[in-house]
Parts: C-alpha cells; sequence; structure tokens
C-alpha cells in the first residue's frame, strides 16, 4: 500500500524576527521542504494612497518617509522630482547635489540594515552590532539636517528645506574617510565566513529571464546579472555628472545579492565624496514663490512674502492637469510614483511603486523545493520592508 | 529605433486598428487602446524586436465617478534594451471584466489582486484573485473616491471579549476638508450659483 503523503501547513509570522516586519508567510511543507508558499500582506496597511489624496503636495511628503522606513529621502526623491516635472521647477545645482549626498546615505543605511540582519538571520550577530553603530552615525546626519532621525520630510519640489548647517559636509567627509574600513571589517566577518557562506550560496537563483518576468529592480535585476540602474540609465538631477560602478551579480542567489549590496555601499561613499568636492553655492529651493516658501526674515518685512507664506501652508501650491511615471533608483530597486494631478492643490492619484511588493510576489517562485531554513535568507536577500510593501 | 517619436510611429503602424490615439510626454510614450485588445497589445510590446518591453513596472486604475466609463486602467512597461518606458490605457465599465495578463507577466498576479482589491474590478483568467491589502472579511474598495477617508470599521481589543473586536467608526471630530480656494476666484458655492 502506497503511504499517503502528508503536508505540513506553517505559519511563519506575523510576529516572526526573521520576517522582517509583519509577514505572515503560510508554508507548506513536504518534511523539510517547502512545497508552496503563500505570502499574507497588509498587515501594515494605513491607506498611504487614500490619505494622500485627501492632503496637499506639501503634506504629502511626509507619508513617504514612511514607506520604506530605512530609507525615507529616497522616496521623497521620486514624489519631489514628479511635481517639479509637472510644473517645469528648475532646480538649483546645490539643492541638487545635496539631494544626492542623502539619497546615498540612505542607500548605505539601507544596505548596512539589509546586509547585517540577513547575516543574523542565518546566524551571526556581530555585523548587526557594528553596522548599526554606523547607521546611527548616518541617523545622526539626517539629524542635524532635518531635525529628525528617520521621519526627515527634507526635500521639496523645487530643493530642499534647509540648508546644510555648518559642518556638516566636512563630519560627512570624515565619515566617508572611515566606513571604508568598517565594510572591510564587516566582509571579513562574513564574505569568506563558511557558515554565511553555506546559508548562501546557490540560496534563491534567479534566471535573467525570471528577474525580468517577475518585475524585479534594483539588486534584485543586477545579482542575476543585468546592467541596469536608473542612476545610469535614466539619470535625474546631478547623477550625470559623477563617476560610479554599478555592480552586478554572476549567479542570481543570495551570496550574490549580498555582495552587490557590499560593493554599491562602496560606490555611495564614492558618490558622496564627489559631490562633497563639487558642490556649489548657491540657494538649495527654487526661488519662486508660488512653490518654496520664504525665508522668515521676509515674512516680518514683505507683504508679498507673508502672502505666498499664507497661501501655501493653508490651500498649497496648485498643480496643472497632468499625469506622469517617475522613477528613482531606491536602495531596494526601482521606486516610482504615478502621479496625477487634476490642477488643485491635492493629487488626484498618487500610485506608489514599491520595490519590495513585485519581490515578495516571487517568495513562492524562490523558495519551492528549498528548506525551510532557507527560508529566511531568501526574505533576507529580497530586502523586503513592510512599510513599502503594505503602503 | 532609438527616438521615442520614431517607436511611436513604428508601434502605430504594427497595431493600426488597436490603438485610439497615442501621445509622447514625460520621456514616455501614452498608448490609448481598445479594452478588448489588450492582450494582443502587451503581447506585441513584449515580443517584437524592436519594442522588447519586457519588464511590467506597474498595473494600476483611477477612479472617475462621474465619467460614463469609471475606471481607467493603468499598464506601465518598461524596456531595458531600449531604455523606454510605456504606459497603456484604456477606459472601462465598473461591471466590465478585464483579462488578467498573468499569463504574460507572472508578476502581474499581485498588481491585479490589488486593483481589485482596491477598486473592485474583476479580472478573468487570473489564477488567484483574492484581496491583498486589506483586513480579512473586510468591505468595500478603498481607493475609489466614494469610500470615506476614515473608512468604515475600527478596531479595539476588548477586556470583556477577551478578543479584537470590530465597531463602526467613531470620531470625536468629523475629518474636516477645508475649501482654500481664494474668494477673489469665486468659491465653490458662487460658481454653483453662476453654474444654475
Amino acid at each position: 500500500m502506497a503511504k499517503e503523503k502528508k503536508t505540513l501547513n506553517l505559519n511563519f509570522g506575523p510576529q516572526h524576527p526573521a520576517a522582517h516586519g509583519v509577514l505572515r508567510l503560510i508554508l507548506q511543507l513536504d518534511g523539510e521542504v517547502v512545497e508552496k508558499a503563500d505570502p499574507h500582506i497588509g498587515l501594515l496597511h494605513r491607506g498611504t494612497e487614500k490619505l494622500i489624496e485627501n492632503k496637499t503636495y506639501i503634506q504629502a511628503v511626509p507619508y513617504f518617509d514612511r514607506l520604506d522606513y530605512v530609507a525615507p529621502m529616497n522616496q521623497e526623491h521620486a514624489f519631489a522630482l514628479a511635481i517639479e516635472k509637472i510644473l517645469k521647477i528648475k532646480v538649483p545645482a546645490r539643492a541638487k547635489y545635496i539631494r544626492v549626498i542623502f539619497c546615498e546615505i540612505g542607500r548605505i543605511l539601507s544596505h548596512i540594515l539589509n546586509v547585517t540582519t540577513q547575516a543574523m538571520d542565518v546566524g551571526a550577530l556581530t555585523p548587526t552590532l557594528w553596522g548599526f553603530e554606523e547607521r546611527e552615525k548616518l541617523m545622526g546626519f539626517y539629524e542635524r539636517v532635518s531635525g529628525s532621525r528617520l521621519h526627515a520630510n527634507y526635500f521639496r519640489a523645487g530643493g530642499v528645506h534647509k540648508d546644510l548647517p555648518a559642518g556638516l559636509d566636512n563630519d560627512i567627509d570624515d565619515f566617508c574617510n572611515k566606513f571604508p574600513k568598517i565594510i572591510d571589517d564587516l566582509e571579513t566577518l562574513l564574505t569568506d565566513n563558511r557558515i554565511f557562506k553555506q546559508r548562501n550560496v546557490d540560496i534563491g537563483i534567479v534566471s535573467k529571464q525570471d528577474a525580468l518576468d517577475y518585475s524585479f529592480s534594483g539588486v534584485m535585476l543586477r545579482g542575476s546579472g543585468i546592467a541596469w540602474d536608473l542612476r545610469r540609465s535614466q539619470p535625474y538631477d546631478c547623477y550625470d555628472d559623477l563617476e560610479f560602478k554599478i555592480p552586478i551579480g554572476k549567479n542570481g542567489d543570495c551570496y550574490d545579492r549580498y555582495l552587490c549590496r557590499i560593493e554599491e555601499m562602496r560606490e555611495s561613499i564614492k558618490i558622496i565624496k564627489q559631490c562633497l568636492q563639487k558642490i556649489p553655492k548657491g540657494p538649495i529651493k527654487t526661488e519662486d514663490g508660488k512653490i518654496s516658501p520664504p525665508p522668515k526674515k521676509e515674512i516680518k518685512q514683505s507683504m508679498e512674502a507673508l502672502i505666498h507664506h499664507f497661501k501655501l501652508f493653508t490651500e498649497g501650491y496648485r498643480v496643472e492637469k497632468d499625469e506622469i511615471y517617475t522613477a528613482v533608483e531606491a536602495p531596494k530597486g526601482e521606486f516610482g510614483v504615478y502621479l496625477i494631478s487634476d490642477g488643485s492643490s491635492k493629487p488626484y492619484k498618487c500610485k506608489i511603486r514599491a520595490p519590495g511588493f513585485t519581490h515578495l510576489q516571487a517568495m513562492d517562485y524562490l523558495i519551492k523545493g528549498h528548506m525551510l531554513a532557507d527560508v529566511p535568507a531568501v526574505l533576507g536577500s529580497m530586502d523586503i520592508v513592510f512599510g513599502e510593501v503594505d503602503r | 529605433m532609438k527616438n521615442l517619436e520614431n517607436l511611436e510611429k513604428f508601434i502605430n503602424s504594427e497595431l493600426t486598428s488597436k490603438i485610439k490615439n497615442s501621445f509622447i510626454k514625460h520621456d514616455c510614450i501614452y498608448l490609448n487602446i481598445d479594452h478588448n485588445e489588450l492582450i494582443d497589445v502587451v503581447i506585441f510590446l513584449k515580443t517584437n524586436n524592436e519594442t522588447k518591453f519586457r519588464q511590467l513596472i506597474e498595473i494600476t486604475a483611477v477612479d472617475y465617478p462621474e465619467n460614463e466609463n469609471r475606471f481607467k486602467m493603468v499598464y506601465l512597461l518598461l524596456s531595458h534594451e531600449y531604455n523606454k518606458r510605456v504606459i497603456i490605457e484604456y477606459s472601462i465599465k465598473e461591471i466590465d471584466i478585464i483579462t488578467s495578463i498573468t499569463s504574460i507577466f507572472p508578476s502581474a498576479n499581485w498588481m491585479e489582486r490589488e486593483v481589485f482589491d482596491m477598486y473592485g474590478l474583476n479580472f478573468k483568467n487570473h489564477p488567484d484573485l483574492r484581496r491583498i491589502l486589506t483586513d480579512y472579511g473586510f468591505e468595500g474598495h478603498p481607493l475609489r473616491k466614494d469610500f470615506p477617508l476614515t473608512g468604515h470599521n475600527e478596531v479595539r481589543y476588548s477586556e470583556e471579549e477577551k478578543k479584537v473586536i470590530y465597531e463602526p467608526v467613531k470620531l470625536e471630530q468629523n475629518y474636516r476638508n477645508f475649501d482654500y480656494e481664494s474668494p477673489w476666484e469665486g468659491t465653490k458655492y458662487i460658481k454653483e450659483i453662476k453654474k444654475s
């Protein structure tokens, strides 16, 4: 008599530390082999898109910080670029450089978190402790420039909110000189580590074709050997003035994605250093009073400035009827904003294209046939943050 | 096929009857199609050697409650080879059934589920059409314009029943939507009087 095959259903999460947030993953197991994975998402759904439809363009910016909350400014960037393209705002050069500096800081923030927590998921604790010390320094830069460690609300359509405070550029430069040593240290712990390699090499392999079919972007795409980076192929702000390399992987497994992230951090440091050298002096936001609020000093003396201030913070600026899709290369992949404006001061629709959403979708395909213990490794290498997946 | 104008012309000449109109805006080709032609258009754009739009970026819908064809479906495609983007659009009624493109792009699965969840549009040939972002047992479609921002139900933990319970939303203060339009340009009520 043939033995009846029994599968076991297992709930992974929503309170599992390796689920990187609130993922409820329903696994169908045959022994230890995963036969099917069904991610249930939406436990962190806050209705961001609905809320943005009811807020003015200025009020909508902070919602973008709360999407991928480990690299907040990269999201704001996409939204700011979308408005700038519709309104044809010319952004001052200094603002462009400041934005790129902080986007790259965001990339390092995100990659440190991902690399080290992925290491923790497969059993190494030390990288997390070392990495988070550096993240704290970077969040210090965020705080000095925007007043807040995480939810910066710093980018505006037409530039940034405030200029860099005195001495910050030197401190960032100082960090850039010291940080490559930290990456080296992290690499001594992980890159040739036998356990780390056993857990990551040849796990969760994505072929080139599948990376395209499953709408992968960012490191998930580059890890599979497709040279595609929006900073290079569709450059925005000052990326076309900067020199940097795009690291790509070969095998498309978890280990290659880890290597890509490590290299990207090194490239980010180079970008920040170039920016600090090239950054010109000048205004940090457009001087069009209809878009950016006047300086405090002027409000006390100029009637026009006072009216502008009042109108901007009650009604907000209006955006002419248009529709646009803009995307930036966020640390996790292509982060896009599909914006429909109707001539009022509130967006008619703002669809947020989060890279994590499409990556997580491929969970079932990636994990099929792997062991249960590979689930955290694959999940970790996909770089999922639930703020953006659930929106 | 270097620039967008040539590519637009090429797509138009190949898909003559299927495209209602097309234009170029913000470095992107916008194609307005008939909703029955969706599959043909997507397959052509994906497989043709001159277009190679091999990646689906996003699927979404837009709600225009005042239109006869209430919803506009939007598909964003990207071609890595030619570094071009295309946006496919068509209008449909609430009761129309959309053909799923999961067989062409597997990643359409969750995107279509999201449209189903948020706008209540139905897809045929979809392998697994369930709600995705909202709660288990949720009713209504949040991104429709007639869905209230505050929603219908709120949840709390009940000490008596020892479980999380659902109650109708009770707000201390209603959501306030101010009219900031300058009186010089005419407020809404004056405009309404003028119209009538």
